[in-house]
Order: C-alpha cells, then structure tokens, then sequence
C-alpha cells in the first residue's frame, strides 16, 4: 500500500491505495463519496466522470496514484455553500433531465465542463458532448434541454417528450 | 485487474530504467491499457506512469516548420494547441473517443498500441511523421508493423512525434454506432511533392496506405479522381459490424470526402 494525497472539493484527504486502485475506488470505499457512480467499468458509459485539474475524466479508467497531488472535484461539490442545487443540477430538476438518476452524477459533471469551455453551447454542441455520457432512461433530450437551461439560453422553443 | 507496483518517474531517463526491469509496462493515459488490464488480457509486475515527464508534455512548432507533439500529450491538448498551426490534425484529435477519453489518452499511448481501428495511427502515417523514442527516429512508413504491433523494442518510449505540416488535409471517420471507433476512417494530405492516403479500421494488417489513391489524387486532387478508382484490395476486415466488402467500399467512399472537404 502507498499513500495517496490530493484535494477534492477543496478538502485535502489522503489514504493508503494499492497500484491499481482507480481513482472511482478511492473516492467511493476509501472516501465515502459515493456520490460518484460506477456503471459499466470499462470507460464507455460515463457515470464516473469527475474532474481532475479542471478537465472532465472517467474515475474508473485512472490511477488513484497516477493523480497524487490533483485537484478533484465531484458532484458532492456541486451544490451551492448553503446545499442547496448548484445551477445545473437544479435545471435538471426543473426539467426533468433525469428518471432512475443512476447517469446523473457523470451527466452533471459533463455538463458543468462543457459550460466552462462552452457557456453557450447549441444543441448539437451539447449532443455531441455527452457522447461518452450513456443514460438508458430518458432518450436524452430533457437532459439536453436542462444543459441549455442551465447555460442560461431559452429552451421554451425544445418541446417537452 | 491484477495488482502492480506503480511508479511515476519525472524523467524519461527514470523513465527508461523503471521500463528496464522484469515484467514492466510503460502507461500513458491508460484509456485502452487499464480497461485491457481489468478484463485481465494484460498484467504486469511494474505499471510505470509517463504522465509526470514534463519534456514528453505539449505542442510547439519547430524551425522546419513541423507541428512536435510530446509523446504524453493529450487528445484534447492537440486538438487545441495544434487547431491554429495544423487544423486537419487537430480535428482528428478532437474526435478520438469522447471528451473525457480524450482528457486522458495520449499521443505516444495511441501510437504505441497501433489498434486497428485508431485514429492517430492514420494521422501519422498520412502525414509521413516521425516517431521519436528514447533512442532513435522512426519514420511512420516502418513503425506500424501490423495489428497492435510497432516497430518499437521492450521498454522503448515514444517522446515525441513531429509532423510535417501538409498544404491541405481532412480526416474522414465513419463510427462504429456503438463502440465509436473508426469503422473505417482515411487520412488525406496534400503536400507540394504529392499527396498521401492513410487509411485505419478496414484492414486487418492495421493502417496502410492506399496507392493507388495517391497516385491519382496526386495529379488531381478532387472527389472525382477516386471515384473511378477501384476499392482497395488486401485483408479487410469482416465482421458483424461490415463486410470486407463493404469496408473496401467505404475506404474509398471515405477518401473522396476527404478530398473533398480538404483544406
């Protein structure tokens, strides 16, 4: 076992892992976050998406030790200071940009860097974006229409399905 | 997956020495080498880190005018940086996987690997680069050695790959619906001396060249001069995702877009 520091969601934690603890191991058993969903483990659906150093990444397909000293955030670090939604996770509440959830932390991560590089995406940005980000319940498109609202543009015009 | 000692050295001298034990495995960004370890088709003692060797880092062009590319630098850190200095490469990048693949997944990683159905094994042999290791200079024409086969030794790392910077280039993938991949995808670039054709996907010897594609968009560059081409012969690929027939015509449906939409 090696220790294994970095900081998420501005905490500082650290823990012993293994060489082949992934990044999803350690946030979920060694910090009891498990906020951060493990799907189908092979880096195809995105459930797992956290960010490290500001980029969007699959937690399930990085070395805890490979990311010693990262900053990581995960959707535990989303919600405003008072705990109340951050502003992407409300409009997918307001929108109903989820059903069983169990994509929604990938989903909700994706988003939040999309609007950082993108504020203002178009639809097909948006599309195209969450092609590593599978959901099997909604068909996508509230969860489109909750990343627009969320940018702050008019999804009046995207109907409702 | 197997358990492994890891280790992270910030040289590629370290770097080489940690490669020069028993049983050691360079990784890059992991993006195909940790899925391939957890279904336990690839084990090791030693997993030695490339991801901290700040000279294996970034894009920068050099005094002959080719776009350097450090060996651990990422899909999107080239589909940003290269954007202004070499868009048709850029564009390639920024569609390997998905957006989180490409945060991770690496040039030297991607390379290294020679997956049949890559993208970047196409850029670098349509655009005649040259792949840099810790101990020589490889042409792209004789590192790619068949499927997941390369010209590199035991414990030998890619540093850096430059690109000679074409007048015109477009890469045309057509996606496997579900895996994403290159069903079939062809690299095209035009220099002043001639044009050159890498195809990836189709064939089960991995990336080639398409000749007789050269040859014609060579003395014309346009759609219309594949068109009449017949599709290219050698070991396709069949399976349930498309005949070799199929593929043969898809290479060639491939590359006339590609020379269509080159600039």
């Amino acid at each position: 076992m090696t220790q294994v520091s970095m900081t998420v969601n501005g905490r500082a934690v650290s823990g012993d892992v293994e060489g082949r603890t992934l990044l999803s191991e350690f946030l979920r058993e060694g910090q009891r976050m498990t906020g951060t969903h493990v799907g189908c483990d092979t880096s195809q659906c995105g459930a797992c998406v956290v960010h490290v150093n500001g980029e969007a990444v699959k937690s399930c397909t990085a070395l805890a030790l490979d990311l010693e000293g990262a900053e990581v955030k995960t959707i535990e670090g989303m919600a405003n200071a008072d705990g109340s939604l951050g502003v992407i996770q409300q409009a997918f509440q307001d929108h109903h940009g989820l059903q069983c959830g169990f994509c929604t932390p990938g989903m909700v991560m994706s988003a939040a860097a999309l609007l950082k590089d993108n504020p203002k995406p178009s639809e097909q940005e948006v599309r195209e974006y969450l092609e590593g980000n599978i959901c099997r319940c909604t068909g996508y498109h509230n969860i489109v229409k909750a990343i627009m609202a969320a940018s702050g543009q008019d999804v009046s015009a995207i109907a409702a399905e | 997956m197997y358990n492994f000692e890891f280790s992270k050295p910030s040289t590629i001298a370290e770097a080489v020495a940690a490669l020069g034990q028993e049983e050691a495995q360079a990784l890059g960004g992991g993006q195909t080498l940790l899925p391939t370890m957890k279904q336990r088709l690839a084990q090791t003692e030693t997993l030695v880190s490339l991801n901290g060797i700040a000279e294996m880092q970034g894009v920068c062009v050099n005094d002959a005018g080719q776009v350097c590319i450090g060996g651990a630098t990422t899909h999107a850190t080239v589909a940003r940086e290269a954007a202004a200095h070499y868009p048709g490469l850029a564009s390639l990048a920024g569609r390997i996987g998905d957006p989180a693949v490409r945060n991770r997944g690496t040039i030297g990683g991607s390379l290294g690997n020679n997956d049949p159905s890559a993208c970047y094994p196409a850029a670098a042999l349509g655009a005649g680069a040259t792949i840099l290791t810790n101990t020589r200079e490889i042409a792209a024409d004789d590192f790619f050695d068949g499927m997941f086969t390369t010209a590199l030794n035991e414990g030998e790392i890619i540093t850096e790959v430059k690109f000679p910077v074409p007048q015109a280039s477009n890469y045309q993938k057509f996606v496997q619906p579900a895996s994403r991949f290159a069903l079939v995808g062809v690299f095209v670039c035009k220099f002043s001396d001639g044009v050159r054709v890498a195809v990836t996907g189709a064939s089960a010897d991995g990336v080639f060249r398409w000749s007789e594609a050269e040859a014609a968009l060579s003395s014309d560059f346009s759609k219309g001069a594949v068109d009449g081409l017949s599709a290219p012969s050698g070991d396709m690929i069949s399976d349930l995702h498309g005949t070799a027939e199929y593929r043969a015509h898809l290479v060639k449906v491939m590359t006339g877009r590609a020379a269509a939409a080159a600039s």
